[in-house]
């Protein structure tokens, strides 16, 4: 298996982000800090198999969100999303 | 405890499984009854949740196939070492219950309306979300010219075959088998490519609306080649499956 076979997209953590905001979020549409790109988180490029969740932008790979999770406690890192536009 | 509060507002809901059919030697949908079930829109998934007798949890994500409004169903194919799937297809019996937790999706998702022609591109298993939408189309009767490209390995291993045998008005399907074809094959017997898109796709002139399910290969393949006739990147919705199951 390779990296590419790994790679998922934001549909793939819709359940763990309405864990986290109480809201589907893979319609909302979040600008990427590093190259200023607009994409609905769906479209993220989605790796799970690293010890946390890690979504990086399709235009330039920046990762723009990290999720790491242990026990009951959940880390959030949004600092790659410039605006995160819901609804 | 203030952060179990905060989490978890998406909750996991015991779910019986009131039917299984086989669809193909490694596929097989399973009906589910779900109390507190809020209904689906065409498109969306859900996670399934495993408890083993030791506490062990495993999680994975299933494209829901029936339509809104109908017993709510997902399809599930075997994918070798896997961890959830294998039981899924293989053991699962009717009367037998896990947790799932949903709907999932506000993205790949489609109502079966519009005016703009709409293609549905599925590579496998990847048909499953896009036959919730062919579902839908039928069911409430929509004219909404549309069409599915759907890439099989083998004409055995084509999901929803007799269905997709009898497709409703204005549904046309376009199959291609890549590994195996029957003796009397007319269809496509190649991975979709760039030639493939041309002769199946709208014409980008008439603006339609896409969606493409599944792996990531196949999904760039398509997702380019469309591009490439100058489709709009945004009217382009794609959804990539795992190679974990």
């Amino acid at each position: 298996m390779t990296v590419g076979d790994m790679k998922l997209d934001g549909n793939a953590i819709g359940g763990l982000l309405i864990e986290i905001f109480g809201a589907d979020l893979t319609a909302a549409t979040g600008i990427c800090a590093s190259c200023g790109a607009q994409g609905e988180v769906a479209t993220l490029d989605v790796y799970v198999h690293a010890p946390g969740v890690v979504g990086r932008c399709r235009s330039c790979e920046a990762v723009m969100l990290k999720i790491v999770r242990t026990g009951p406690r959940t880390w959030l890192d949004l600092s790659g999303t410039r605006t995160l536009q819901i609804g | 405890m203030a952060g179990a509060a905060l989490l978890g507002r998406l909750t996991w809901l015991a779910t019986e499984v009131v039917d299984a059919v086989q669809e193909t030697p490694r596929v097989r949908t399973l009906v589910l009854e779900t109390r507190g079930w809020a209904g689906h829109r065409a498109g969306q998934h859900v996670d399934v949740r495993l408890t083993a007798e030791d506490g062990y949890q495993a999680e994975r994500s299933y494209s829901i196939a029936s339509a809104p409004g109908r017993p709510l169903a997902i399809t599930v194919e075997e994918l070798e070492d896997g961890e959830v799937s294998p039981y899924l297809v293989g053991e699962v019996r009717a009367g037998d219950r896990f947790e799932i937790r949903g709907p999932i999706g506000g993205y790949f998702v489609w109502d079966g309306t519009g005016d703009a022609p709409v293609l549905l591109v599925a590579g496998g298993s990847g048909v499953v979300p896009l036959m919730s939408m062919i579902r839908q189309r039928a069911a409430i009767g929509s004219r909404t010219p549309t069409r599915l490209l759907y890439s099989s390995r083998s004409w055995d291993d084509v999901v929803y075959r007799a269905e997709l045998g009898q497709p409703a008005e204005g549904l046309e399907v376009f199959h291609t088998l890549t590994r195996s074809q029957p003796p009397d094959w007319t269809g496509y017997s190649r991975r979709i490519d760039d030639e493939m898109l041309g002769e199946v796709a709208w014409p980008a002139s008439e603006e339609p609306q896409v969606f493409i399910c599944g792996s990531t290969r196949f999904v760039d393949a398509a997702a380019d080649g469309l591009v490439a006739m100058g489709y709009p990147p945004q009217s382009i919705r794609t959804e990539r499956f795992g190679a974990t199951g």
